[in-house]
C-alpha cells in the first residue's frame, strides 16, 4: 500500500497461505500496522490516534446513552435525567461522552495546527488534507446536532440559531430552513432527524477515516523537516523510517494516556466547566436565553459569523454590488462557511515549496499569529456583540482570511528560507546525536 | 515538548468558559462548601437540614420533578433510613395518579412534584443551572479554583435580600445583590428560624441558605460522590500506566537513539 519499500507479508504456514489467497486481510493489517514511519516524528504527531480514540469512544458511549434516550421533545430531557439518576453508571457514561466531544475537538485543533505548521496539506497530500477537513466538517454537524439531543434552553436556541443561518440564502433560503427542520420551526420533527443524523454520522466520519489513513499511506507521513522519506532502495528508506508497530504505537499510546489522565479529571472533577448552565434548564420556545452561545469549539466561526455587521464596508460594498441580495446576514454565513473552504484550500493558496514551517523565517511568526488569533476569536465569539468585542471579531476574522488569501500565497514569493537536512536520518542525528542525556530538548543543535 | 503540549491543552480550554459570560453580574460569595474539590463530600447532616428548608420553605412555590424521593435514602445522599422517606413523602406529598384519576399521597417511588405556582422555576438542576463565577474577563477560568459556582448563586440569593422594593408593571420586585440585574420577583423566602432544626442547629438565614443550597446541588447532582470517586481511581489508574508506558516506550527508543550517535 505504501509508496516507500519495506517488507511485506508473507504467509508461511498452510492455513495462513490457504486464507491470503481468498482474502489478503492478514497482509493488510500487517502492512498498515508495519507501516514505514518517518523516525524523526515529534509529539504533535500523537493527536491522530487521539482522534481514533475520541471516536471510538464517542460511538461506544453513544451507543449505550441511546439505549436510554427518548428524541420526544416532551421526554427527552427528562430521559437524559434518567440516564444521570437511574441508568447504571449513567452519569458517568452521560459525562463521558459529553465531555468526549471537547476531547476531539481539542486534538482535531491540535492535529489541524500541526498540518498547517508543519506543511503537511502540501503535494503529494492534498486528498489527505481535504478528506481531514470533510471528517472536520461532519465533525462539527454531528457534535451539533448531539448538542440539540438533551434539549434544555441552549440546545433548542443553538438549534434555532444555526438552522436560521440557512435561512439567509437568498431567494430559495426560507424553503431550505423548512426542510432542514422538517416544519416552521425548531420542534419534535428536528430533534428526531437530528438523532438520526447524529447516530449516522459518526460511521460516515469512520469511514472517511479509513480514506484518510490509506491516503497518507500511500504517501507516507509528513515530518518535522518536510524532507521525503528516501525511496531510492529499502536499505535508504530503513535508515529514515521505523515500523509504526511498536515504535509509534508505544509512543502513542503513552501520549493518549498522559491525555486521557487529564480527560478523567475533567470528567470526574468538573464535567460541567465546558458546558453551558442554561442546558440545564428544559427547552422552552417562549423564553430566550439572555446571551445564545454555541460550544467552545465553535466560538471562532461564531465570532467571525457576527463580525460582519451591516456597517463593515466590504458588506456594504457587496450588498450594493449585487443588488441588496447579498445582505449584512447571508454575508455573515458566507464568511463562516467560507472561512472553512479557504483553509480547505491552503494546500493551493500556499506557494511555498518548502513544507515544514521549521526553515520558514517568515512563516512562523505569521502561523503563530494565526494560533493566537484562533484564541482571540474564540475568546470573542463567547463575548456579547456589543462595546469593543465586535471591532476584535472584525480584525481577528479579516486576519483569518488575510492568512491564507494573501500571506501564505506572498511568502512563498517573499520569504528566503533556511537549508533543510537532506534526509531524515540527518535530523534525527542532529537530534539525537550530541547530548543525549537531554531527551526531549528543541532540536537546536545543527545539522552535522 | 509535553511542556508544550501541557500548554496547548491549557489554551485551547481556557477561553472556553467565556460562554458563561453575562451581563450586569450580582455579587456571589464563595462559600466553601463540603462538596467541593476532588475530594469533596455531602456533608448529610447538611443536605438533611436543607432538605427540611426545601419541605418547608420553598416547596410552596417550587418543585422538583426530576428528583426521585426514593433517592433521598442514597447512602451518598440524605441517607435517610427506607421508612422514615416512606413516612416524609406520605407527610408532606400529593402526587396525582393516573390509573386513580385523582391525587394521593406520595410514596418514595413517585418524584417530588412538580410545582410551578407563580411561576417558580423547577429546583431540581437549579444548582447545576446557574454560574456563580465567570472572570475574569468572562474567561471562567475561575471555576478551576472556586467551581462553577451554582449552590453559592442560590445561597447567596437567598440572603442577598436589601429589603428594598419596587412595582413594576404590576409586580412588585424585591432587591437582590446577587440576582443579575438587581431586582427579583420572588419575595425574601427565609427570614430566620423559618425551620426549627431537629439537630438542633441555629437557624439563621445564612446557615439556612447555605443549607438548602447543598440540598440543592445533591438534588442536582445526586452521583456527585461517585463520580468524583470514580475520576480520581481513573486518575491513579491512568498516571500510573502513563509511567508503565513512558519507561516501555524509553527502553524501546534506547537502542534507536543510541544508534543515532555513531
Amino acid at each position: 500500500m505504501s509508496g516507500i519499500p519495506h517488507d511485506h507479508y508473507e504467509p508461511s504456514s498452510n492455513g495462513e497461505k490457504w486464507l491470503h489467497s481468498r482474502l489478503p486481510i492478514v497482509g493488510l493489517m500487517y502492512d498498515t500496522l508495519m507501516i514505514p514511519t518517518p523516525k524523526n516524528l515529534n509529539w504533535m504527531w500523537i493527536w491522530g490516534i487521539v482522534l481514533a480514540f475520541c471516536l471510538a469512544l464517542q460511538i461506544i458511549t453513544g451507543i449505550v446513552l441511546v439505549m436510554h434516550y427518548t428524541p420526544h421533545v416532551d421526554l427527552a430531557f427528562a430521559s437524559v435525567e434518567h440516564i444521570m439518576r437511574n441508568v447504571n453508571g449513567g452519569a458517568m457514561l452521560r459525562y463521558l461522552h459529553m465531555n468526549g466531544a471537547s476531547l476531539f475537538f481539542v486534538a482535531v485543533y491540535a492535529h489541524i495546527f500541526r498540518g498547517l505548521y508543519y506543511g503537511s496539506y502540501k503535494a503529494p497530500r492534498e486528498i489527505t488534507w481535504i478528506i481531514g477537513m470533510l471528517i472536520y466538517l461532519l465533525m462539527m454537524g454531528t457534535a451539533f446536532m448531539g448538542y440539540v439531543l438533551p434539549w434544555g434552553q441552549m440546545s433548542f436556541w443553538g438549534a434555532t440559531v444555526i438552522t436560521g443561518l440557512f435561512g439567509a440564502i437568498p431567494f430559495i433560503g426560507e424553503s431550505i430552513q423548512t426542510w432542514l427542520l422538517g416544519g416552521p420551526a425548531v420542534d419534535n420533527a428536528t430533534l428526531n432527524r437530528f438523532f438520526s443524523l447524529h447516530y449516522l454520522l459518526p460511521f460516515v466520519i469512520a469511514g472517511l477515516v479509513i480514506v484518510h489513513i490509506w491516503a497518507f499511506h500511500t504517501t507516507g507521513n509528513n515530518n518535522p523537516t518536510g524532507v521525503e522519506v528516501r525511496r531510492t532502495s529499502k536499505a535508504d528508506a530503513e535508515k529514515d523510517t521505523l515500523p509504526f508497530w511498536p515504535y509509534f504505537v508505544i509512543k502513542d499510546l503513552f501520549a493518549l494516556v498522559v491525555i486521557l489522565a487529564v480527560f478523567f479529571a475533567v470528567v470526574g472533577f468538573m464535567p460541567n466547566y465546558l458546558g453551558h448552565p442554561d442546558n440545564y434548564i428544559e427547552a422552552n420556545p417562549l423564553v430566550t436565553p439572555a446571551h445564545i452561545v454555541p460550544e467552545w469549539y465553535f466560538l471562532p466561526f461564531y465570532a467571525i459569523l457576527r463580525a460582519f455587521d451591516g456597517d463593515v464596508w466590504v458588506v456594504i460594498a457587496a450588498n450594493f454590488l449585487t443588488g441588496g441580495i447579498v445582505d449584512a446576514k447571508f454575508f455573515g454565513v458566507l464568511a463562516m462557511f467560507g472561512a472553512i473552504v479557504v483553509m480547505a484550500l491552503v494546500p493551493w493558496l500556499d506557494t511555498s515549496s518548502v513544507r515544514s514551517g521549521r526553515y520558514r523565517p517568515m512563516f512562523k511568526w505569521w502561523f503563530w499569529l494565526f494560533v493566537v488569533n484562533f484564541f482571540v476569536l474564540m475568546w470573542v465569539g463567547a463575548m456579547p456583540a456589543e462595546g469593543i468585542y465586535p471591532y476584535i471579531a472584525l480584525i481577528g476574522s479579516t486576519y483569518w482570511f488575510a492568512y491564507f488569501l494573501v500571506i501564505l500565497p506572498l511568502l512563498g514569493v517573499l520569504e528566503k528560507p533556511l537549508p533543510q537536512p537532506d534526509t531524515i536520518e540527518d535530523d534525527f542525528k542532529a537530534h539525537y546525536g550530541k547530548s543525549s542525556t537531554k531527551e526531549g530538548a528543541p532540536a537546536a543543535t545543527p545539522a552535522e | 515538548m509535553l511542556k508544550k503540549l501541557a500548554l496547548a491543552a491549557t489554551l485551547a480550554l481556557a477561553p472556553v468558559s467565556g460562554a458563561f459570560a453575562a451581563g450586569a453580574e450580582g455579587h456571589i460569595e464563595n462559600f466553601d462548601f463540603s462538596f467541593e474539590g476532588p475530594f469533596g463530600t455531602f456533608d448529610q447532616a447538611q443536605l438533611q437540614r436543607g432538605l427540611q428548608v426545601y419541605t418547608q420553605v420553598c416547596s410552596a412555590c417550587h418543585g422538583m420533578q426530576y428528583v426521585p424521593l426514593r433517592t433521598l435514602s442514597a447512602e451518598d445522599g440524605p441517607g435517610m433510613p427506607e421508612d422514615q422517606v416512606r413516612a416524609y413523602a406520605e407527610q408532606f406529598f400529593e402526587v396525582y395518579d393516573e390509573e386513580l384519576e385523582d391525587f394521593r399521597a406520595a410514596r418514595p417511588t413517585d418524584h417530588f412534584p412538580a410545582n410551578t405556582a407563580a411561576g417558580a422555576p423547577d429546583l431540581s438542576m437549579m444548582a447545576k443551572a446557574r454560574a456563580g463565577f465567570h472572570g475574569p474577563y468572562g474567561l471562567g477560568i475561575n471555576q478551576f479554583f472556586k467551581g462553577m459556582g451554582g449552590p453559592e448563586y442560590i445561597a447567596s440569593l437567598l440572603h442577598g435580600y436589601t429589603g428594598e422594593e419596587k412595582e413594576e408593571a404590576g409586580t412588585i420586585l424585591y432587591e437582590n445583590t446577587a440576582f443579575p440585574g438587581g431586582w427579583i420577583s420572588m419575595a425574601p423566602p427565609l427570614y430566620g428560624d423559618d425551620v426549627e432544626y431537629s439537630d438542633g442547629t441555629e437557624a439563621s438565614i445564612e446557615q439556612q441558605s447555605q443549607d438548602v443550597a447543598a440540598f440543592l446541588m445533591w438534588a442536582a447532582e445526586p452521583k456527585l460522590m461517585a463520580r468524583k470517586q470514580a475520576g480520581f481511581v481513573g486518575v491513579v489508574f491512568l498516571t500510573v500506566l502513563s509511567v508503565l508506558l513512558y519507561l516501555t516506550n524509553k527502553r524501546l527508543w534506547a537502542p534507536v537513539k543510541a544508534r543515532a550517535k555513531d
